[in-house]
């Protein structure tokens, strides 16, 4: 959508030519570098946010910057950017037993996976960088890719503790996957589409049109994918892969510096996809609350973004105030409780579109 | 444009697909694969199958390369994962990939092959939908049961007490 738009904008310079490879080169580039700028933005306003969050959940202040000499600007703003600086310039450690190829590749892939799920993700009616057919189902599609990321990466630095949460986070990102997608099945079955804009569309009107309200089972069906969301991004009270107290560090055990920093950024861009896709799904997208009014554009990225930052800020405060499940106990929910209740909301739904149209 | 794009996945798949089956250490090979397969998913969206190609990635990228890389790490020797293979039988070996690519040649050129024209069909999703539901629905029912019956049966192999 946005390539196509840019494109042909380019193209409009220059009059003679049909088809230029270059310009449509530049037309995709342009907005992947602007992804890539918006995600490390959204990062360091996630960090603060997290900081922020947890100090206010623990009765603190957290960073504030008073003081001469060390100083992180008003209300500790400038303290994400100290963080990123620290995160850059710290000694990249490779282990001398790793793998070394592997352990260099595992923290890009997971990046990869992440930011190719940006592309499918509407920010507005126009402001999606591919419209594509199967939208919401090529978001689940490359969810995947991290699996192995992540597996490889606990594998490659060839300690015990990584190998241990590589394989946890295998073992919990396929089980969530389930639920989650059960309940994304739910969605199709009401809009009847798997693109992102028509699922937004079909939830024009206002709040109460929004498939969250469309009847009891979507509202359960919204509950269950967003928990499994956010088991998906290894967040707490789900983060058994990394667990300080249990596994050091999980398969980040070995990682410093930049590769720390790309594992930290995946995880930030998870968690903005995952509740991208809640707030397609569920949400209405970058559709009003109130039929008919703040319906302009801009007030569609306005929504949109703030749909998704209260998704986001939702998932800090379980962080904060859950403990962490155990393993078996993870398992358990996923697979007796989550998944039973999925099925039976896809046949409830069923019914009801049966009789109630 | 299209054309580079092509030549560009076609040649990443069959790259990393000899690397699969050159490379003699397995978790390689299994990187590898992961390469194969998003070529494979590459060359369905050239032929306007994109739920094919989404499909590929979520069934073979997250489901069969993660089972087989948890294999791989379930092995006792995770560290150094080699096989220690030697060509044996060259000759059958040899014979056997001569007349496989005699075979294979023959029946490219000999298949009719459907030459659409190059035009972005609707949507594959719901031609897709119909064909299951209607024309292919026993097979697709049988598939079913035989996942259910599966799905059964791990689960009764991982019951703690039988």
């Amino acid at each position: 959508m946005t390539v196509d738009n840019l494109y042909n904008w380019l193209m409009g310079f220059f009059p003679g030519i049909t088809e230029s490879p270059i310009l449509l080169i530049i037309a995709i580039l342009v907005p992947c570098l602007a992804l890539f700028l918006f995600i490390a933005l959204y990062a360091l306003v996630a960090i603060y946010g997290e900081l922020k969050v947890s100090s206010f959940m623990q009765d603190r202040v957290g960073p504030m910057g008073q003081g001469v000499g060390l100083h992180a600007g008003k209300w500790g703003l400038l303290q994400p950017v100290a963080d990123a600086l620290k995160l850059l310039t710290k000694e990249d450690l490779i282990p001398e037993k790793a793998d070394k190829t592997l352990f260099i590749m595992a923290p890009f892939m997971i990046f990869i996976g992440a930011f190719i799920a940006f592309v499918a993700i509407p920010f507005g009616e126009t402001l999606i960088i591919a419209d594509l057919n199967i939208g919401i189902f090529y978001l689940l599609a490359v969810g995947s890719l991290a699996v192995i990321a992540l597996i490889l990466a606990g594998w490659s630095s060839n300690n015990k503790w990584s190998l241990y949460g590589g394989m946890r986070s295998a073992a919990q990102i396929i089980s969530y996957e389930i639920p989650a997608g059960v309940s994304i099945v739910i969605v199709i079955m009401l809009t009847g589409t798997l693109n992102m804009q028509d699922i937004i569309k079909y939830q024009d009107g206002g709040l109460f049109n929004w498939l969250i309200f469309a009847n009891p089972f979507t509202f359960i069906a919204f509950f269950i994918y967003f928990i499994s969301g956010i088991a998906e991004t290894n967040r707490t009270p789900f983060d058994i892969p990394e667990a300080e107290s249990e596994i050091v560090g999980g398969f980040h055990t070995e990682y410093s510096g930049m590769r720390f920093a790309f594992f930290f950024l995946s995880e930030y861009a998870n968690m903005f996809v995952v509740s991208g896709i809640a707030s397609t799904g569920f949400l209405g997208g970058w559709q009003s609350p109130i039929s008919g009014y703040f319906n302009t554009p801009s007030w569609g990225v306005f929504w949109m973004l703030s749909k998704i930052m209260f998704l986001v800020f939702v998932m800090m405060w379980f962080r904060w105030t859950f403990p962490r499940l155990r393993v078996d106990q993870l398992m358990n929910v996923c697979w007796k409780v989550f998944l039973p209740i999925g099925l039976l909301n896809i046949f409830g739904v069923g019914i009801w579109t049966l009789i109630f149209g | 444009m299209a054309d580079y794009t092509f030549w560009l996945i076609a040649a990443i798949t069959v790259i990393s697909a000899a690397f699969v089956v050159l490379n003699n250490q397995l978790v390689y090979s299994a990187v590898a694969l992961l390469f194969t397969l998003f070529g494979v998913a590459g060359l369905y969206v050239f032929l306007w199958a994109d739920f094919i190609a989404g499909v590929q990635l979520l069934v073979y990228v997250g489901g069969i390369l993660v089972l087989i890389i948890f294999g791989i790490m379930l092995t006792n020797r995770i560290s150094s994962v080699r096989i220690s293979h030697k060509s044996v039988q060259q000759g059958v070996g040899g014979a056997v990939i001569i007349w496989l690519f005699i075979f294979l040649s023959i029946v490219i050129l000999k298949t009719p092959w459907l030459n659409q024209t190059a035009m972005e069909p609707a949507s594959s999703v719901a031609q897709v939908g119909k064909l299951l539901l209607m024309k292919y629905l026993l097979p697709f029912e049988v598939i079913s049961v035989l996942l259910l019956g599966a799905l059964i049966g791990a689960a009764t192999l991982s019951r703690e007490d039988p």
